[in-house]
């Protein structure tokens, strides 16, 4: 067994951030293991632009934001291993890799960042019933096909979910001369980015049904078609709505997972709602020393805010191994009426009083809302907010003098005051 | 002209074949698909029954319980994955509870060992802590198993093919004539084959093959069952295989672990018209997993990850038709339905016996016996790891993330004899697209590996045989 201060799991865009920002406080003992036979994660196969305009004031494609952050990790001489793959990590900070150069190699760590990203929802997870031919595809693994592999899917095209990856895809089948048929969206609205929808649907005459889904799915070997109905408010397909719409492929872009086997196997507490690790105000998870941070914490709806939590893991990753004070003493924070989660979802109730910002998803669409925060029933703070979606990410920032009413508190909410919510 | 040809690529053709191959003679298997255990074989419970359920004094009865005492050495002999973990009939109401001494009774008539009764919610608890409050009593087989069915009837393949079986895929048979010499087997890509013995183990498809050639009318009617399949996170939920008692209201389903730690819901039971409808309903995998509710409440439907269907070969007279037909030297295997899989291992060496017997063959000086499986990195050590990515890197490097599956192993798969062609056939034999994200991460990597073994172009790359075909073509 080999020793190392900090053992970054993933080499995507949340790993390469936090390793940077580490090595940066002063930090030198880092390896960063990807499992790819390259760093960039998912990224490297988002070909389109729209990243970085947060970071970079510039918008970058996926691969370029990437190049950014794998040169800073470069420059630097961060270690890092490709092809390799973690089997296991342990409450004790014991991580266990394999690759074929390595061999296996278990690393006793001080600290671990599980930057390991987020995995698609399959067609199993949605039961959607019917044949189980070829052609049926989650809206990343065609994209990995066509962009990275250089392949077709299929000509004929029905998507299932309006989720980020399904509208790029759409656009992208259309610019290799595939005809998409449709959107279909379980829901009323998108969860993706409104940008999204107009620049990859709209501009090509894409159609998206709202609160339509695929009931079955036709064809022995391959797809020759999926039945679409419309749902009623309960979400369930009306019977005679339903029409067969022919088509050899069906990509699904129906929700991410954040990636949690190995925070399991460590014995990290996990929120039901997000499917990622609770944790406090240093992205520090259950077990002491390992933190999280990116889409295997929450699923981001940009990078650019990927890269900054995940700065912010390395930092506190680094401040832990230097013998940070660990606070015993925690406050969970309520998401209430409407929020579904916000992170950080504990606080340390520490004397460390300094800004802080909560990233939280809403439920469903709300317009004229404020968003607010109660400490012992007293409102803090608040935010009005025109319109929220589930589709975007909410964003507040408190002030050390906030956090300071927070921390002293007994209960601390989150919550939506709706003026006219819809 | 071979000595025998086998028609159907199933658990029974190829537990034949490998009995068969025990013996000096020419033997050539026909599938219809593109892999062996492609039809009901790869898709049914993956039970091997205790023998409690089955008529007394029918060839279900006897088969099951020979066959099922078969197991433990077999699965050890061929490495595949078997595992006794006994199976239990629950009782919700206690005014039925005498039907499960009925069960018992006819388990003992037909020479089940072991069986016993355990009253008492408490009591049947203690077994399977995550059962419904609402079962009453038990009925509990200690000497039911579970078994990868599919992994099974790869195993008794290659171990055939060691032996010297030879198997053509693509091959549907579509007539068997006879002929002054035996038969002819001819295919619907116009392979033409001469046999002095022919086997029909066609499935489904076996009563289409008898009447061919026997001139009887049997009639299959495929009974469609559709399964859930669950997380392995859930796998805690039952150790035994839990039965549900049959009532007037339907046969219930079963809740079972899967030898690799998943748990199975299902079936369902519908008959259809067209042998290969397989087809699952919305309306069935509700009714299933519902079902299944009634025996482990715990259930939760976020743990889904896939949902399947597969067709059980029902024969009006409900019982095997099994044995040499009233055409001598055509042998069938007809309306093996459940228990079928567990009746495989004993019917394989009573028709091998019985063809030997009618052909006059000879037993070989060398034939092998024993089989090792594809290594499964998962579940090994770490000892064992090291020393295997030693011995062969590409056991260092993991393709499948959640079934933990190395390239070592598809490689394997892909170049053992009557290897993989495909996707579902890699999947079959390693586990490679089996969990949670359902191939979602490994799809394009083991397209790239099959292209590359199989030195074909990715565009013909199938998901399982015929024009099931991942890819369309090049990108612009």
């Amino acid at each position: 067994m080999t020793n190392r201060n900090l053992v970054i799991i993933g080499g995507g865009p949340a790993g390469l951030a936090a390793a940077k920002a580490a090595y940066d406080c002063g930090e030198r003992d880092i390896i960063i293991l990807e499992r790819e036979p390259e760093l960039g994660g998912i990224l490297n196969q988002c070909i389109h632009n729209g990243f970085g305009l947060h970071t970079f004031k510039e918008e970058l494609t996926g691969p370029e934001y990437a190049a950014r952050y794998i040169e800073q990790v470069e420059q630097r001489g961060i270690e890092y291993r490709l092809n390799a793959t973690v089997i296991d990590i342990n409450k004790d900070k014991q991580v266990t890799y394999v690759s074929e150069k390595d061999g296996l190699v278990t690393i006793q760590a001080k600290a671990v960042i599980l930057a390991c990203g987020c995995r698609e929802r399959p067609r199993g997870a949605i039961n959607i019933a019917g044949m189980r031919g070829a052609g049926v595809f989650s809206a990343g693994t065609a994209q990995k096909l066509v962009n990275i592999q250089g392949y077709l899917p299929g000509k004929e095209v029905v998507i299932l979910g309006s989720g980020d990856i399904g509208l790029i895809m759409a656009r992208r089948m259309t610019f290799e001369g595939a005809k998409v048929k449709a959107v279909v969206e379980l829901m009323p609205y998108s969860s993706g980015l409104n940008r999204n929808i107009v620049q990859c649907l709209n501009d090509f005459d894409i159609p998206l049904y709202f609160s339509h889904t695929v009931t079955q799915i036709q064809g022995k070997d391959r797809v020759t078609g999926v039945v679409v109905a419309q749902v009623n408010d309960k979400l369930q397909p009306i019977k005679e709505t339903e029409q067969l719409i022919p088509c050899d492929t069906l990509l699904l872009s129906v929700g991410l997972l954040p990636e949690n086997e190995l925070a399991k196997n460590a014995e990290v507490q996990l929120s039901t709602t997000t499917g990622g690790a609770v944790v406090d105000e240093n992205l520090m998870t259950s077990v002491e020393g390992i933190f999280q941070c990116g889409n295997v914490l929450h699923v981001h709806d940009l990078v650019d805010f990927v890269s900054a939590e995940s700065e912010n893991a390395g930092k506190c990753a680094v401040e832990y191994i230097r013998g940070g004070q660990i606070c015993k003493d925690k406050l969970t924070i309520n998401c209430t009426n409407g929020v579904r989660y916000c992170v950080p979802t504990v606080l340390n109730k520490d004397e460390v009083y300094a800004s802080q910002s909560f990233k939280m998803r809403v439920a469903n669409v709300f317009k004229k809302v404020e968003l607010a925060v109660f400490a012992d029933g007293v409102k803090v703070y608040g935010k009005k907010r025109p319109v929220v979606a589930p589709g975007e990410m909410e964003n507040i920032t408190l002030s050390a003098d906030i956090m300071k009413v927070l921390k002293n508190a007994q209960s601390v909410e989150i919550t939506l005051i709706k003026g006219d919510a819809k | 002209m071979k000595d025998i040809i086998i028609i159907g690529g199933g658990v029974i053709g190829c537990a034949i074949a490998r009995e068969l191959s025990r013996y000096k003679a020419d033997i050539l298997l026909l599938e219809k698909g593109n892999d062996v255990a492609v039809g009901t074989s790869k898709a049914n419970s993956g039970i091997v029954h205790g023998g409690h359920d089955a008529k007394p004094h029918s060839k279900k009865a006897y088969y099951n319980v020979k066959g099922n005492a078969m197991f433990d050495e077999l699965s050890k002999e061929l490495d595949f994955p078997f595992r006794r973990n006994g199976s239990m009939v629950l009782c919700f109401e206690e005014d039925l509870v005498c039907g499960l001494q009925e069960l018992y009774d006819r388990g003992i008539t037909n020479g089940v060992p072991g069986m016993y009764i355990l009253r008492g919610n408490e009591a049947i608890r203690e077994l399977e802590p995550h059962i419904s409050e609402k079962a009453c009593a038990a009925l509990v087989i200690p000497t039911g198993g579970i078994v990868s069915p599919y992994e099974m009837t790869v195993a008794y393949a290659e171990n055939a093919a060691v032996n010297g079986v030879k198997f053509r895929f693509l091959s549907q048979v579509e007539s068997v004539k006879r002929t002054d010499n035996g038969f002819e087997v001819a295919c619907a890509d116009g392979f033409v084959e001469e046999a002095k013995v022919v086997i029909n183990c066609a499935g489904v498809y076996s009563d289409v093959i008898s009447n061919m050639v026997c001139g009887t009318n049997y009639h299959i009617i495929p009974r469609k069952g559709d399964y859930v399949l669950m997380d392995k996170t859930c796998g805690y939920l039952a150790d035994h295989t839990l039965f549900q008692q049959p009532t007037k209201m339907g046969k219930g389903v079963l809740v079972t672990p899967t030898c690799h730690g998943n748990i199975l819901v299902g079936p369902t039971a519908t008959d259809v018209l067209d042998k290969d409808d397989v087809n699952t309903t919305a309306e069935e995998l509700n009714d299933a997993f519902t079902k299944a509710c009634l025996t482990t409440p715990t259930l939760n439907r976020r743990n889904i990850i896939t949902q399947f269907s597969g067709l059980r070969a029902h024969l009006d007279s409900d019982d095997f038709v099994i044995g040499e037909s009233n055409v001598p030297n055509f042998f069938h295997l007809v309306g093996i339905e459940s228990p079928g899989l567990t009746c495989a291992p004993a019917i394989g060496v009573e028709i091998a016996e019985q063809v030997a017997a009618k052909l006059g063959l000879a037993h070989k000086l060398h034939f092998e016996a024993k089989r090792k499986g594809i290594p499964h990195f998962a579940t090994m050590s770490n000892t064992e790891r090291e020393k295997l990515i030693e011995q062969n890197p590409l056991f260092g490097k993991i393709v499948c993330r959640c079934e933990v599956v190395t390239e070592g192993e598809i490689v394997s798969a892909i170049r053992r004899p009557v290897g993989a062609k495909d996707l579902d056939g890699v999947k079959r034999r390693t586990r490679a697209g089996m969990g949670r994200c359902q191939a979602g991460f490994c799809t394009a990597r083991v397209m790239e590996i099959l292209s590359r073994e199989l030195g074909l172009p990715m565009e013909e790359i199938t998901k399982g045989g015929a024009s099931s075909n991942i890819v369309v073509g090049r990108t612009k």
